[in-house]
């Protein structure tokens, strides 16, 4: 994850909390996911940027995620997201991101 | 029918710059400043390729046209393993430069004495370039003045704020600044401008050479790289197209530089394009150079994984648009695809804006069109840095959209992508590999009947600039040429009549119905 955004994720936590804060992940692999769920819940793993050696241990989900897919308006994610869902592979990405919170 | 505007043909070079990786790319410059003492930065040199490598490597071969997609995609992933079977500097489409070499253009294309080399070097350099046989003798004797010793050179880089140019991780010369104030003139920027405008310069060469075009014919020049020019007053003032049309004699050209990232061809080709339709100008060249801050910009990852650094080379294409001939394949600048400011961001949005809206309007389906080129990144490049396959990742979201839409089943997606979509060869140069790199093969492809009509799709990131977090894109298509239009004829005295009596009838007609 990039500094700038590591920067505003530690900023809002700041701001209103980790209970209140999910982070919602868009990234085209499951690696590229992964990296990104591990900065905002463990800390960042390139010791890189503000996240290295913070733990804000927040919830994160990928977009193409069941947990989220069942919250959103079926015809909304149709028009924005089953187009990335074929082409993605989303169980890849699952298992990566279940992976990082079973280590919460 | 209408008189479209035609490819009249396309060159691509490339410039193979080892030294220039270690000192001009933004990753070690970064680097450098941030952490000078890194593992990288010592690792670095010994995963430099000669440039023997840098012609045998597939990728290369293509882009210079002396191999086809179709042999790339023949050939196993990865490719930098594997060797072309003719490694050759030169191509039908142009060539690679050697470095030493390129550095002498870049003198010969520095009109204000700021490029200085070791006197040594420049007489091998001169030899070479008059070898290569595309300069002008008045051009190659500019390598005459150089008188500087090694000494002299070092004392520029060290008490000038010149910036140094290496071959062979040797001092060989420097780039003075132009100001000693103005930070749009120093010598980072101008070793940045002139580099650019030099490879520009070697592509219009042997875009002239490869069309036979006369050079006193060409009107316009179009130059979309991302550098920008100009002083403090005016930071990107402009105009890399005429300076770089001066070098390349375009003497009844003037010109001027289109903007739009990675997406600045697509924009720049459909400009001229429809400068030509409209009869403004005959002969259109749209040109770029290359770009030293992104040579090696993946370095860390390809360093890390045992790779050689496969981005050493400054890209650089031209292609000459003219009036219809009949022959030569059209550009559609009125089936066009626009991503706008209200399109929004999501892929889907995207690709429905670029590719699936304009197809629709003209009543053409996704499966009619033979060939889509989107961004054409090598994946050698961009995998290793989990970027993943560019080209590919963009096929299947075409193709995702497709079932989406019915036109293809979700099972024919992975045969749509190897029939539809190209395998990436392109260096990651920034606006180098956003569809342009298909133009030159498409001529060809059509031309030799294989195919009938292809897309090319240009994207840009726009946000990367920070004035708006919007992305963009254009998308034009390339068909056959099926003739020449004639002009239009004058309407017939017989024929006026009859519009009149209808137009009457019809007007008889609602007068009795009211």
């Amino acid at each position: 994850m990039d500094l700038e955004n590591q920067r505003r994720v530690k900023e809002l936590t700041e701001q209103y909390g980790a209970d209140n804060v999910v982070v919602l992940l868009g990234a085209a692999e499951g690696e590229a996911a992964g990296l990104a769920a591990e900065t905002v819940t463990l800390g960042d793993p390139t010791f890189a940027g503000p996240l290295a050696g913070v733990s804000l241990g927040l919830s994160v989900y990928h977009i193409c995620e069941p947990e989220v897919k069942a919250e959103i308006d079926e015809a909304v994610y149709d028009e924005q997201i089953s187009m990335m869902e074929m082409v993605l592979d989303v169980d890849d990405i699952c298992n990566e991101m279940n992976a990082i919170r079973e280590q919460l | 029918m209408s008189n479209y505007a035609v490819i009249k043909g396309a060159s691509y070079i490339l410039a193979a710059v080892p030294d220039m990786v270690l000192h001009n790319g933004t990753t070690q410059t970064t680097e450098m400043i941030v952490n000078p003492e890194s593992e990288y930065l010592k690792e670095l040199p010994s995963h430099l390729r000669s440039y023997e490598d840098v012609l045998s490597y597939i990728p290369n071969q293509v882009y210079i046209g002396n191999m086809t997609n179709k042999e790339l995609a023949e050939t196993e992933f990865p490719f930098f393993d594997k060797k072309a079977p003719k490694a050759e500097r030169y191509g039908k489409y142009g060539e690679i430069m050697p470095q030493d070499e390129f550095i002498g253009l870049m003198q010969i294309c520095d009109v204000f004495d700021l490029v200085k080399l070791e006197a040594g070097f420049a007489q091998d350099v001169k030899a070479k370039l008059t070898a290569h046989g595309m300069l002008k003798e008045e051009q190659i004797a500019i390598l005459d003045k150089n008188k500087e010793t090694a000494a002299d050179i070092e004392a520029l880089v060290n008490d000038e704020h010149a910036e140094p140019l290496y071959d062979n991780f040797k001092l060989v010369g420097a780039v003075k600044r132009a100001h000693d104030v103005d930070v749009n003139l120093s010598a980072h920027v101008m070793l940045e401008n002139i580099v650019s405008k030099a490879s520009s310069v070697l592509a219009m060469l042997h875009l002239i050479k490869v069309t036979g075009i006369d050079p006193a014919t060409v009107d316009y020049v179009v130059d979309c790289c991302e550098e920008a020019c100009g002083d403090m007053n005016q930071r990107g003032g402009g105009n890399f197209a005429k300076a770089a049309a001066e070098v390349a004699g375009l003497t009844g050209a003037t010109g001027s530089d289109v903007r739009g990232f990675c997406a600045g061809p697509s924009h720049a080709i459909l400009d001229a394009a429809s400068l030509v339709k409209a009869g403004t100008f005959k002969n259109v060249i749209v040109t770029a150079g290359g770009c030293t801050a992104k040579l090696g910009m993946n370095g860390k990852d390809h360093v890390k994984k045992g790779l050689p650094i496969l981005e050493d080379c400054l890209g650089g294409f031209a292609v000459l648009i003219s009036e219809n001939d009949g022959v030569n394949p059209i550009i559609r600048n009125d089936i066009v695809g626009r991503h706008t400011v209200g399109t929004g961001s999501s892929p889907q949005a995207v690709i429905g804006a670029l590719v699936t809206d304009p197809l629709d309007a003209a009543g053409i389906k996704l499966t009619e069109v033979d060939k889509f080129a989107p961004e054409l990144q090598n994946p050698d490049i961009t995998k290793p840095a989990g970027a993943g396959d560019v080209p590919e990742a963009n096929y299947k979201m075409i193709a995702a959209l497709g079932v989406k839409r019915g036109d293809i089943q979700r099972t024919e997606i992975p045969a749509f992508v190897a029939e539809h979509g190209l395998t990436g060869w392109a260096p990651t140069q920034g606006h180098i590999p956003s569809g342009v790199p298909y133009v030159g093969p498409c001529r060809d492809d059509i031309l030799a009947g294989d195919v009938k009509r292809a897309m090319i799709i240009g994207k840009g990131s726009l946000f990367l600039g920070r004035m708006t977090n919007l992305f963009d894109g254009v998308s034009f298509l390339i068909e056959a040429n099926t003739g020449k239009a004639e002009e239009a004829s004058a309407v017939s005295e017989e024929k006026i009549k009859s519009l009149i009596g209808e137009a009457m009838r019809d007007f008889a007609k609602s007068l009795i119905a009211e």
